[in-house]
């Protein structure tokens, strides 16, 4: 079955966010100077305004910082899922992500809720990271 | 020097708008000539005292080209609605430095019969589903809720008031009466938010005439002074639901821009809230120090932001959750009306209103006092 979701847009800088994810590792951009990771990926670190970063892997751990249940048709791939939650991830190292939960079982989704990334192939192409409860 | 040397330099002296709804035997452009038709009967002057011209949402060439404005000073800005509050100041600079005397401020939005859809497309975050500005807020307002205790039965007090504010408006797109359960009952389009939580999208058009203080003076409508403003951008959380709520911004706003219109938050009558989404008026308040940081939710209760029962009626017009989303610009022509007396039904008349206040909390936070006096 061919896969209906919208894919990630990969342009030069996040391109190696999602070439990581192929290989099941979660990246982020740090700058040099400070140390401090930043995301979505970008031409230069906001801390110094210089292209003094280099990609660097994440822990991949982090808790919930704030969800919503999506409950409108936006797209297609998603239409069969609604109502489908969507998690704010606020990692070990600071920068957030956007993304899905998987492994829920039976609890309910909270804030603050720890949570370790997981890795789903979507196509021969992209592999999308997700989060489970830790 | 002085840190704020505009206070009551510029007037708005004219203002218009259409209809709201849906138009397809019009567009954008169409919409904004007609406001700015409005506008100009209204403020008593011809198209040739026009020397300045601002548009928002409008494509600038083609709009001056069907308004037949041939003018020194055209500036476009981006669909954003925060660009009300932007235009706004920026005329008021145009007119202190003398680049324009008579400047045209005009809005229109054909997003309706357009199909303009806000959510789905492309963007960073669509493989996880995760799209629109609604979805956004509703990710900012749960993270409200866990640290604060807010809950989505204080923002069916926002969409209460507002509501019943627009049974008072003719214009207004919503007019019937809705209840607190008729909000909580009301669907999930992105939970914790509901559909009484979202602005509704229009077409229609707004424009303000606005031009100095010494020309104000002898002008066919009492002038409305712009007394004074502020602003703080931030941007750090673009790409993200803003993990603050805007809240260091608004705060700074909030020190500056009484001292500059001369009043203190006790002369102020009445609000004008930037409501594209019902969180964003309990952000704008705790922001702009209305109430403490957490406590909008309790603030709003009570009928607090209702005409005839709380000290702060706020969107008098109902606002972008019941009069239309006019993207700020309805909600400063209604502070116009407001502000001369007589101009909109008795009911809907905030009692010897001189200074409102308009709030606006998205990444570019800003203020704007009005006065009659």
């Amino acid at each position: 079955m061919s896969y209906v979701k919208p894919l990630p847009e990969e342009d030069k800088w996040s391109g190696p966010f999602f070439e990581a994810a192929r290989d099941e590792k979660l990246v982020a951009q740090r700058c040099a100077a400070t140390g401090k990771f930043f995301f979505p990926p970008a031409p230069v670190s906001p801390f110094t305004r210089d292209t003094n970063w280099s990609w660097a892997e994440l822990s991949g751990r982090g808790t919930i910082a704030s969800f919503v249940i999506m409950h409108q048709k936006y797209f297609p791939g998603f239409g069969d899922e609604v109502p489908y939650p969507v998690i704010e991830v606020e990692l070990e190292e600071g920068v957030r992500l956007i993304s899905n939960i998987v492994e829920l079982g039976d609890r309910s989704l909270e804030v603050g809720m720890p949570v370790r990334v997981v890795f789903q192939k979507a196509t021969e192409d992209f592999t999308l990271p997700l989060f489970r409860p830790d | 020097m002085p840190d704020w040397d505009l206070r009551d330099k510029a007037c708005i002296v004219g203002v218009g708008s259409t209809a709201y709804g849906v138009f397809p035997e019009t567009d954008a452009v169409g919409l904004g000539v007609e406001a700015l038709r409005a506008a100009v009967e209204d403020a008593g002057i011809s198209f040739d005292d026009i020397d300045g011209v601002i548009l928002n949402r409008l494509p600038y060439d083609r709009f001056a080209e069907v308004a037949n404005l041939q003018t020194p000073y055209l500036i476009p800005t981006e669909a954003h609605g925060r660009f009300s509050a932007i235009a706004l100041m920026m005329a008021v600079e145009a007119l202190a430095t003398g680049r324009a005397t008579t400047i045209a401020l005009v809005y229109g939005n054909d997003g309706r019969s357009s199909k303009m859809k806000y959510g789905g497309g492309a963007g960073f975050w669509a493989p996880w589903g995760f799209t629109s500005p609604g979805a956004s807020h509703a990710m900012m307002f749960r993270r409200h809720m866990a640290k604060f205790g807010t809950t989505s039965e204080d923002l069916a007090h926002v969409a209460v008031a507002f509501r019943d504010h627009a049974t008072k408006n003719p214009a207004a797109v919503m007019q019937k009466p809705i209840t607190v359960e008729d909000h909580q009952n009301s669907r999930f389009v992105c939970d914790p938010l509901h559909l009484l939580d979202y602005c509704l999208i229009n077409d229609g058009g707004v424009a303000w005439i606005m031009t100095t203080a010494d020309r104000a003076k002898d002008m066919k409508q009492k002038p409305v002074y712009v007394s004074g403003y502020a602003r703080q951008d931030d941007f750090s959380q673009n790409s993200y639901p803003a993990d603050d709520f805007w809240y260091p911004a608004l705060q700074k706003v909030a020190a500056q821009i009484y001292g500059r219109a001369g009043v203190t938050r006790e002369d102020i009558d009445g609000l004008m809230i930037y409501d594209n989404f019902s969180p964003t008026v309990l952000f704008a308040l705790e922001g702009m120090g209305f109430c403490k940081q957490g406590e909008g939710g309790a603030f709003v209760r009570d009928g607090t932001l209702q005409l005839g029962k709380g000290r702060w009626p706020t969107n008098t017009s109902g606002g972008h959750l019941s009069e239309s989303y006019m993207q700020g610009w309805a909600l400063i022509a209604e502070g116009v009306r407001q502000l001369r007396g007589g101009q909109v039904p008795p009911e809907r008349q905030i009692p010897d209103a001189k200074a409102l206040q308009f709030l606006l909390a998205t990444p570019v936070a800003a203020s704007i006092i009005l006065r009659n006096d």
